[in-house]
């Protein structure tokens, strides 16, 4: 059955695991009839696809450096695409960006247009002549083309600062998952999702990450699209939902009209002590929000998702392992379709789920009902036990309007199955997507922290005549080292001081973006303007960071700050990332210019055919 | 001009149409939201549409196209790999 080597079966190998998937998911639901407890097919859900993981993790594992560091540089350009796309969506895409757009409408899409339309920067400007480079890692590029160690420790500063605060929401998200699903207390779910992830990268590092991540994308996008496709079906959205909404849309519109969209005031909320962390509908869904500021704060925050996408290292670094050049630009191509899958069908779950509770004339509604017939059905009260969602009579009516419906935005793909009567079965696959989605993109974060760690600092900076068993030790070593340090933060639910994942985006956009761009597109940029750009980009974002989001100002300075021009702490890349330009640029001109054999370099990298620029080992 | 030169100026150019196009579907119509969405596409006011689907699906076939027109800029100078390469 299976003639040739594992990358000519991978068709076969993928083809029989999604079968078995789907064996699997159907003997859950011949379970479930025969009266196995929702909580224990939620178990066996969560734990049959992570041990499936862990298996492929130990098979892929290896004691060759550029398998470790690059997979080998064999991944086809197709399964490439999927594992980039698993490493991309996050937990946090999977389980909240439904629910952002459920509450956020048209202005909250902003960040789908930004975390798609940022692949195209990726394909033109840098996958292609990275991949050609031939580096292990984004500082080794950086490093290589600048010349220096002290150049290559300033991005791996960069890299660090961004990755981490990204990793941290990751394994946060593993943990809740794993304790929902498996009905332990969160500080042990989120070690349970540590060593799942260890477990999948740590023998085979980047290797062991790829084959787990084409695994874990495909019972993600499964997990995701079945739902949203029932759903739709079942409350008469029509059997393709992505082209079929139209008029749920404007009924959603014509419902905002009838209900009202009302702001409440804080002192009403702490009042009725709404639980933190929960929102209500105060936007609209489809309508545009008139005026200026509000088409800046659209395009601003593309503009910092889309150009921190281009410099997210565990992105970046997926494209380090396909065969070629060109295979890395079609790879390229795929990951935005696969991924393109997900984030398209997200509104569409946002808009079916807000009409299941909005309309009055569907089975499911709840707005505009008594609040005593709400309070009594069975997952309003399941979920409102586990604060999740909560309801306030402000107006004492004892009716249901949309202003005194809160709810937590995780909600909207946890539990709408459950809202439109779907068996418990998808419900459990909804989880096992899940988990998927964190654990694939924690692995890729960490093995991204860990590999600059032991390659850049220790290999190249600290200890060079190390030797490959000794070098693989220390990678492994730092994986364990940062993904403890990583779950230890989460298990203190830390997290909320460091704020949002976009701040990883802005990060990096303010130091990385524009010394890897002009360090291909630019000879004259030098070493020193490398630097000083990374520096003054990075330190002017965390600066403007300090200064503007009201937690910390309040902390330092004791004031808070209103925003310049509308750049809030969710765009501060808007300041990093121009001064890291400008800075970049003006030093470069001031010094002299790159000597002849850097920019021979240069000339090489810019062309996909011959040697690359860093051997194959080393 | 030597082959190099020849084959980055051509890339370099190539490059900036891919941009002109990602800069109109990712910024440039948004900047008309309110215009756009008196007018419908599939039932969907288009601004909605644009930002939920289309501009995504966009930069999806925008990609493919862009990947493929390269590799015929690389054949063209002779930078074409090799499929074992």
């Amino acid at each position: 059955m299976f003639k040739g080597g594992f990358i000519q079966n991978l068709p076969k190998i993928y083809g029989l695991y999604t079968g078995g998937f789907a064996v699997f998911i159907i003997l859950m639901a011949i379970a479930e009839q025969a009266g196995v407890s929702a909580k224990n097919i939620g178990v066996m859900f969560v734990a049959f696809t992570v041990c499936i993981y862990a298996f492929i993790g130990y098979l892929s594992r290896t004691v060759q450096v550029d398998a470790y560091y690059v997979a080998g540089r064999s991944v086809p350009t197709v399964f490439n695409g999927m594992a980039t796309a698993a490493d991309w969506m996050s937990g946090a895409s999977f389980v909240a960006l439904a629910g952002g757009v459920y509450f956020g409408g048209y202005t909250y899409m902003a960040f789908l247009v930004g975390w798609t339309g940022g692949y195209v920067l990726v394909a033109t400007l840098l996958a292609p002549y990275l991949r050609k480079f031939g580096c292990y890692t984004v500082p080794d590029f950086i490093g290589t083309r600048y010349g220096g160690n002290l150049v290559r420790a300033c991005s791996v500063f960069v890299l660090f600062i961004a990755s981490f605060t990204y990793v941290t929401a990751q394994i946060n998200a593993t943990g809740t998952i794993a304790s929902r699903a498996l009905g332990i207390p969160f500080e042990l779910g989120v070690w349970v999702g540590l060593i799942s992830i260890l477990i999948c990268s740590m023998l085979g590092g980047m290797r062991a990450v790829t084959w787990t991540q084409v695994a874990q994308y495909i019972v993600l996008i499964i997990a995701y699209l079945i739902p949203v496709f029932w759903i739709s079906s079942k409350v008469g959205g029509g059997v393709f939902p992505h082209l079929m909404l139209g008029d749920e849309v404007a009924r959603l519109g014509a419902l905002e009209q009838q209900f009202g969209l009302v702001k409440n005031s804080a002192a009403d909320m702490k009042a009725a002590g709404v639980p933190g962390g929960l929102k209500y509908i105060s936007g609209p869904h489809s309508a545009v929000p008139a005026g200026g500021m509000a088409v800046w704060k659209y395009l601003s925050l593309a503009i910092c998702m889309m150009v921190g996408t281009a410099s997210l290292p565990h992105i970046l670094m997926r494209y380090f392992t396909t065969p070629s050049v060109r295979a890395a630009r079609k790879s390229v191509a795929w990951s935005l379709f696969f991924i393109f899958l997900l984030y398209s069908s997200a509104p569409m779950l946002a808009t079916l789920s807000k009409l299941a509770l909005m309309d009055p004339n569907l089975p499911t509604g709840i707005i505009g009902k008594s609040i005593s017939d709400v309070q009594s059905i069975e997952w309003v009260q399941r979920w409102s036990e586990v604060k999740q969602v909560f309801i306030a009579d402000f107006n004492g009516d004892g009716i249901l309007q949309l202003n005194e419906w809160f709810m937590r935005g995780d909600v909207v793909v946890l539990a709408t199955p459950e809202v439109a009567g779907l068996p418990f079965v998808i419900s459990g696959l909804v989880f096992a997507g899940g988990m998927a989605a964190a654990m694939s993109t924690a692995d890729g974060l960490v093995l991204a922290i860990s590999n600059a760690l032991s390659h850049d600092i220790y290999y190249k900076i600290v200890n060079p005549k190390a030797d490959t068993a000794k070098r693989l030790i220390v990678a492994r070593v730092l994986l364990v080292i940062i993904g403890a340090a990583g779950a230890y933060i989460a298990s203190f639910r830390l997290t909320s001081i460091l704020g949002s994942v976009a701040w990883a985006f802005d990060f990096a956009m303010s130091g990385l973006f524009f010394p890897l761009v002009l360090g291909v597109w630019w000879k004259r940029a030098t070493r020193e303007g490398a630097i000083a750009g990374i520096i003054a980009g990075i330190l002017s974002g965390l600066f403007y960071l300090l200064w503007v989001y009201p937690k910390f100002s309040m902390a330092i300075w004791g004031v808070t700050n209103t925003p310049w021009l509308g750049i809030d702490h969710l765009r501060f890349g808007m300041i990093g990332a121009p001064v890291c330009l400008v800075t970049m640029v003006v030093v470069s001109l001031m010094t002299k210019e790159p000597d002849a054999a850097t920019q021979r370099m240069v000339d090489e990298t810019r062309i996909p055919t011959g040697k690359a620029i860093l051997g194959k080992q080393h | 001009m030597s082959n190099k030169d020849a084959h980055w100026a051509k890339t370099r150019g190539h490059m900036i149409v891919t941009l002109v196009l990602w800069f109109f579907f990712s910024l440039v119509l948004f900047m008309f939201g309110t215009e756009l969405n008196t007018m419908s596409f599939l039932g969907y006011p288009l601004a909605y549409y644009m930002t939920a689907q289309g501009s995504l699906l966009a930069f999806v076939v925008i990609l493919f196209w862009t990947a493929n027109k390269q590799e015929k800029i690389d054949e063209e100078f002779g930078f074409s790999e090799r499929e074992d390469d």
